[in-house]
């Protein structure tokens, strides 16, 4: 059973439940996607497929990848992702579609995706430094400080935190819940905010560690009069 | 319709054609315990955010002498109905210098109804 499918992040609305409760939801093109590759035990070493996103635009494919795609037997894609293969329900081979409705309303999900560039930010956005105080006579307002002792080791260790490029690296968010799923559309709603800019690419898979839902805490019922 | 106008269109609710400077009759619903009643905040709409289902109104009206805001979501479903009950001539979309001004300063002249 193929565990992820690749898809868009199209933006962020809300939905009302009954309540009046206002849920905060990611829309995404999820899909549709087809097998390029089966990886097998028996000849990768582990059990995955590349899926390949089925876009408007067909991929400006080189030799070597034309024919790639070509032994699944479908038309090259711009966008390939690998994601495992869980035991259980049938064995996929390449060329088999991937949906959306391998999802259910209610289902746990991670998204992965590259979040958004920040740019070159400096220590206080970009690793949470205090930094110092605005006014009262204060000269140190964001600047690191100390970076290491002077003469010994007369060097700057190794991964000291300083200012740099920010943003842009492949995020996971865990456990996002399945809102609601529209098979026609190949739309997947789910809870909460998504890694990335509108119309990045993302990838969606079970969630590995699923957590349960909430119970509130129900207040017992009082004894005696009111 | 894109996508994101379709996931919202089944939470979309009619309401009337509100604006700034309209004074307006919100019927709320109150839970208590099990019980479900109607609460009517009557005020002045004093700024209307739009965005589809993300949509909201701001009403303001003033409470024992205490000036009361309250920003509703447009299409919450905790909203029955919402009546506008007169409309005044306002020359701006965001009616917040309202808020420095009581009484007689902030009487509002009635707009002809067409």
């Amino acid at each position: 059973m193929v565990t992820g499918i690749i898809g868009r992040k199209l933006g962020m609305t809300q939905i009302f439940l009954p309540d009046g409760t206002a849920v905060p939801a990611t829309v995404i093109k999820a899909g549709p996607c087809v097998v390029v590759q089966a990886k097998t035990a028996a000849t990768d070493g582990y059990e995955a497929v590349q899926l390949g996103l089925v876009d408007a635009v067909q991929a400006d494919a080189n030799k070597p990848t034309q024919g790639h795609f070509k032994k699944a037997g479908v038309p090259p894609t711009r966008i390939t992702r690998e994601v495992k293969v869980k035991a259980g329900g049938d064995a996929v081979k390449a060329g088999d579609p991937v949906l959306v409705s391998m999802f259910n309303a209610g289902d746990r999900v991670d998204v992965i995706a590259n979040g958004r560039g920040k740019g070159f930010q400096g220590v206080v956005r970009r690793h949470g430094f205090a930094g110092g105080a605005a006014t009262h006579g204060s000269m140190f307002h964001r600047a690191p400080g100390s970076i290491g002792a002077s003469s010994y080791p007369s060097r700057v260790i190794k991964g000291m935190r300083a200012a740099g490029r920010m943003g842009g690296k492949r995020i996971t968010t865990l456990n996002l819940k399945v809102v609601s799923i529209d098979a026609d559309q190949n739309l997947l709603v789910v809870r909460g905010a998504v890694p990335g800019a509108p119309n990045g690419v993302v990838l969606v898979r079970q969630a590995i560690a699923k957590k349960k839902d909430p119970v509130p805490q129900v207040e017992k019922a009082k004894k005696g009069k009111k | 319709m894109n996508a994101l106008e379709m996931i919202e269109q089944p939470h979309l609710v009619a309401r009337p054609a509100m604006r700034s400077g309209d004074t307006v009759k919100v019927h709320v619903k109150v839970r208590e315990g099990d019980k479900e009643r109607i609460q009517v905040f009557e005020g002045l709409v004093i700024g209307q955010h739009r965005g589809g289902v993300r949509a909201t109104f701001t009403v303001r009206k003033v409470s024992f002498g205490q000036g009361v805001e309250r920003i509703f979501p447009l299409h919450s479903p905790t909203i029955d109905k919402i009546e506008v009950v007169r409309s005044a001539k306002v020359r701006r979309a965001k009616l917040y210098y309202l808020r420095d001004l009581r009484g007689k300063a902030a009487r509002m002249k009635e707009k002809k109804r067409t």
